[in-house]
């Protein structure tokens, strides 16, 4: 159903590269100065959510909490306009041992305040409490996590097909997360443990399209005998554009299904995903095979036998 | 023969499917309600199960499917009512032996147990109840043994007359010791030898000072971090296991942590309240005869004797620093308790003006009911609360002032070490510390199993609508494929691996869903540009499959790394995500590369064709590349 034709993909390589670059830059920007709305899992503090009877009105709650000595509490709705989170932060001078215990009595009495304030019947969903110590180590678990799973692909990569090829799927990685990272800070998207997972589920991702492409430019490099660089990576980006852009639309297929019926809990993730999957998709053809033509490749790189690869690419 | 699997293969594939579909079916079959009696000490006797039976006849409770053996009693019920009602009748049949607790019972028939094939567990975001990230406070562990030592140094160094210039701990793993001059150190430093063999020993000068440092090796810190550990944790067990919350979770995690979940549970506030408690044991003297009936309360000791506790608490049992069970020098068993310096001054004072009265141990234990309630819906909703409950586990003469260490006696060997294991689970190893909780509602926990089902079902039908419309016959192969790939994934969770199905799980399985078909668009793409290039069909679909391999295959193995770093670093729903991707990742390719290739072998195979059903592939055909093949 797709293209007929050949599209020069690299022929705007620039001009790409441009466009990458820019989002990269205005991503990195937001970082800093917007820095990541970052959830209770990695900040500390009580999180309490709460059902309505009816239609919440966001600011009668604000008023409420804050005419009772809450004045800290931050209220967002959540998931539906009948829902709603209240979250607090530490309460420091509360002792380390007793904050779980006074966290879990906080949801009964924000409750009850709520319920004898609002014509609408308020219920206790559940809460959570997470501590300071927790928050931060999970924050560096998780940087860790992503640096950890950058290097072991980098060494698979470089293994299993060349250096440069490697560079371009880390780079191509590093881009979506960035950019993923920079679209969760300029729209204020909460950035928690399950924003986390679907982060490194993109690097999964994005990785799949990298590797498939790089393995047709590979298989192109030693089969043909003719053609600058350039033309086989664009021969080798337009076989494998049909299959990019049929998984890509799979992908976000089961995506949006989670995302519109899935329930509240899964929407950052689906969210966080679908960035991921469209940025994973663009990056797969423009920036890893951008960098690998940047750094020079040449047949000569790919001619080396590689042991598996020639084992597995073999006819019967 | 081209496209031509050989008979065993065909088979084998045959078989994995018969227990992909064996292993993943259970998961159908409803619970019962039921009740699971068990009990620490003894074994089970046909009489207890007899006992029960008559409780439940008198308390005219329907139940069925009885099963007994010496570890368990097992009843279930036709509904919840039914079940509480027989928890109270059951448990006021029995003594305190027992532990009666609310449970669900699989309805699995039984030649699917017999194979072994069970239900996944379900997350605590899917059924509801409370989780609590507990940590162990390790220092207070080594300063309380660096104490201990200290204590010990001292009166090894008094027996031995020995004269110091004084004894300090400076922090929890090293203590120092003064001495005159170096003559007394080594006289000293020889006798401690021996008697602390787990310590490092060093000579140090200060002045005229001749000091002897202490200090505890690193590998046996780290030994007692383990130990610490593990004794909180089964202290915890125990304590979680008295509630009868049905199927808890107390798990380790990392080297200070400790994991509890309890299913149902909605108030956290008392769950807390529980599980930190540190003294759950309390001495009392018995009433004086004639004392006013407001000031003390009646418990029958274990034997069945009625006694009149006082009510004043004149010790707590966060006092005990140890207990042991031992024989005294006529080999009969006793309970050695030692008491912490403010603790031995309390009881010595107490005890010094009641010498030949009673003094009475009573354990305070948290239990559990659960009760049933609406929620705002409409819906029935179940609620674990927890109620305390004391009883007597000593009575006894006390026959002199006691110090810091005493012991009870004329007990049994096994009353010796029941008492001494009940004091030890009233007391924690080390004070531990709620670093996360957080608590999912009932309804809350069903939205999330159903909404998350539903997803999964809508994402599925759209992908194979998708992939039949697109692909045509051979689509139907990869749908065939996708449907066995999520059975297989829930038969490896169900059965091989014990792995919790969280939220974070389900959408890991969705996003396999949408990659799974992947590597068949890969192969079903290459075998339509094998035909655009004018192969013949079955020389296409081989080299399809073929070519399409090496990639399918890294990019698997570089997302399952991925994967596995995210198991490895990651807790909570990270770990829970990556847990269904790699499952997901191993099954997917073996249903979309071995299982779609069956199945087109079976329709395609070994004949003469001139065409086959993969969707359009003509815009293919004419393709004119910049570069020429070689």
């Amino acid at each position: 159903m797709l293209l007929g034709r050949e599209i020069d993909f690299m022929g705007v390589r620039k001009i790409a590269a441009a466009i990458s670059g820019l989002l990269v830059i205005v991503s990195f920007m937001a970082l800093f100065v917007k820095s990541l709305q970052f959830g209770l899992d990695f900040t500390a503090g009580t999180s309490v959510r709460l059902s309505y009877s009816d239609t919440v009105i966001l600011n009668e709650v604000n008023a409420t909490l804050l005419s009772n000595s809450y004045e800290d509490a931050v209220v967002v709705s959540f998931g539906s306009d009948r829902e709603i989170r209240v979250v607090l932060p530490v309460d420091e001078g509360v002792e380390v041992g007793d904050q779980a215990s006074q966290a879990a009595l906080v949801g009964d009495s924000i409750a009850a305040l709520l319920n004898e304030n609002s014509a609408s019947e308020v219920t206790l969903l559940g809460s959570d409490y997470v501590s300071a110590k927790v928050g931060e180590e999970l924050a560096e678990q998780g940087g860790l996590g992503m640096l950890v799973a950058l290097a072991i692909i980098m060494v698979y990569i470089a293994v299993r097909f060349q250096f440069k090829f490697s560079v371009g799927a880390v780079a191509a990685l590093a881009h979506d997360v960035v950019i993923t990272l920079g679209i969760f800070s300029i729209f204020g998207i909460e950035f928690n443990l399950n924003t986390l997972a679907a982060l490194l589920a993109i690097i999964g991702y994005s990785l799949n399209d990298t590797i498939v492409v790089s393995d047709r430019i590979r298989e192109n490099f030693r089969r043909m005998r003719k053609g600058t660089p350039i033309e086989m990576v664009n021969v080798s980006l337009n076989q494998t554009l049909s299959r990019t852009l049929i998984t890509s639309f799979t992908t976000l297929l089961v995506l949006f299904s989670v995302l519109l019926i899935g329930g509240e809990t899964t929407q950052g993730f689906a969210i966080a995903l679908i960035i991921g999957v469209v940025v994973g998709t663009y990056s797969s053809i423009y920036v890893a095979s951008n960098v690998i033509l940047y750094m020079n490749v040449t047949r000569e790189d790919l001619m080396i036998p590689l042991k598996e690869g020639a084992d597995l690419d073999a006819l019967p | 023969m081209l496209n031509k699997y050989p008979t065993w293969k065909n088979v084998l594939i045959l078989f994995v499917v018969i227990l992909g579909f064996l292993y993943s079916v259970p998961n159908i079959y409803p619970d019962d309600e039921a009740i699971q009696v068990t009990t620490d000490s003894l074994t089970l006797s046909e009489s207890d199960m007899e006992t029960v039976i008559t409780a439940l006849e008198a308390a005219q409770v329907q139940f069925f499917g009885n099963e007994f053996s010496e570890e368990n009693i097992l009843i279930r019920f036709n509904s919840v009512d039914e079940q509480l009602i027989a928890k109270t009748a059951i448990e006021e049949a029995l003594t305190d032996d027992y532990i009666v607790a609310l449970n669900l019972a699989p309805t699995i028939p039984g030649w699917l147990r017999a194979i072994g094939a069970g239900k996944m567990n379900l997350g605590l975001d899917l059924q509801g109840g409370v989780h609590f990230l507990m940590e162990v406070d390790m220092e207070a562990a080594l300063g309380r043994r660096m104490e201990d030592n200290l204590s010990n140094v001292r009166s090894i160094l008094r027996e031995e007359r020995i004269r110091t210039r004084g004894t300090n701990v400076v922090d929890n793993s090293h203590l120092e010791i003064r001495f005159a001059n170096s003559e007394m150190r080594s006289e000293a430093r020889s006798v401690l030898l021996e008697n602390f063999t787990d310590l490092q020993f060093q000579n140090r000068d200060s002045g005229n000072l001749s000091i002897l440092d202490m200090r505890t090796p690193p590998d046996v810190v780290l030994q007692v971090q383990r130990d610490t550990l593990q004794a909180n944790r089964t202290t915890i067990l125990s304590r979680v296991d008295a509630l009868g919350v049905a199927e808890p979770t107390v798990q380790q995690q990392g080297a200070d942590r400790i994991v509890v979940e309890l299913p149902g549970v909605q108030d956290p506030a008392q769950a807390i309240r529980f599980l930190q408690r540190i003294a759950t044991l309390e001495f009392h003297l018995e009433a004086e005869p004639g004392a006013s009936p407001a000031s003390y309360t009646t418990y029958s000791n274990p034997d069945g004797l009625l006694v009149d506790v006082d009510n004043e608490v004149i010790l707590q049992g966060d006092r005990i620093s140890n207990v042991r069970s031992t024989l005294d020098q006529n080999g009969l068993p006793q309970v050695q308790i030692n008491l912490d310096a403010q603790g031995g001054n309390q009881i010595n004072r107490v005890t010094r003006d009641n010498v030949g009265r009673m003094m009475d141990i009573l354990l305070s234990e948290t239990r559990s009911r659960t009760i049933t309630g609406f929620d705002d819906g409409g819906n029935e909703i179940e609620e674990v609360e927890f109620y305390e409950e004391k009883r007597l586990i000593s009575h006894a003469t006390i026959r002199t002032a006691l110090p810091r260490t005493f012991v009870i006696t004329g007990l049994t060997a096994r009353e010796a070490n029941d008492l001494s294991e009940l004091i030890r689970s009233g007391s924690l190893a080390a004070p531990m510390t709620i670093v996360e909780q957080s608590v999912i509602g009932p309804t809350m926990g069903r939205e999330n199993l159903e909404a998350g089902f539903r997803g999964v079902l809508v994402a599925s039908v759209l992908v194979l609508i998708f992939m039949l419309f697109y692909y045509r016959v051979f689509g139907l192969a990869a749908n065939t494929a996708l449907i066995m790939n999520i059975l297989l994934i829930f038969a490896v969770m169900s059965t091989l691996i014990p792995a919790t199905l969280t939220l974070p799980g389900i959408v890991g399985i969705v996003l396999t869903v949408g990659m799974a078909v992947d590597a068949n668009v890969l192969i079903f793409t290459r075998i339509r540009e094998e035909l655009g290039n004018g192969m013949p069909p079955q020389q296409a679909i081989d080299a399809g499959y073929n070519r399409a391999f090496t990639t399918i295959f890294d990019a698997n193995l570089t997302t399952f790394l991925v994967a596995v770093v995210l198991f490895t670093i990651g807790t909570g729903p990270v770990k829970g995500f990556s847990v269904t991707l790699m499952i997901g990742i191993i099954t997917s390719m073996f249903t979309a590369i071995v299982g779609t290739r069956a199945l087109v072998n079976v329709i395609y195979g070994g004949r003469d064709i001139q065409k086959i059903s993969i969707g359009s592939y003509g815009h293919l055909l004419s393709k004119k590349s910049g570069v020429e093949a070689a």
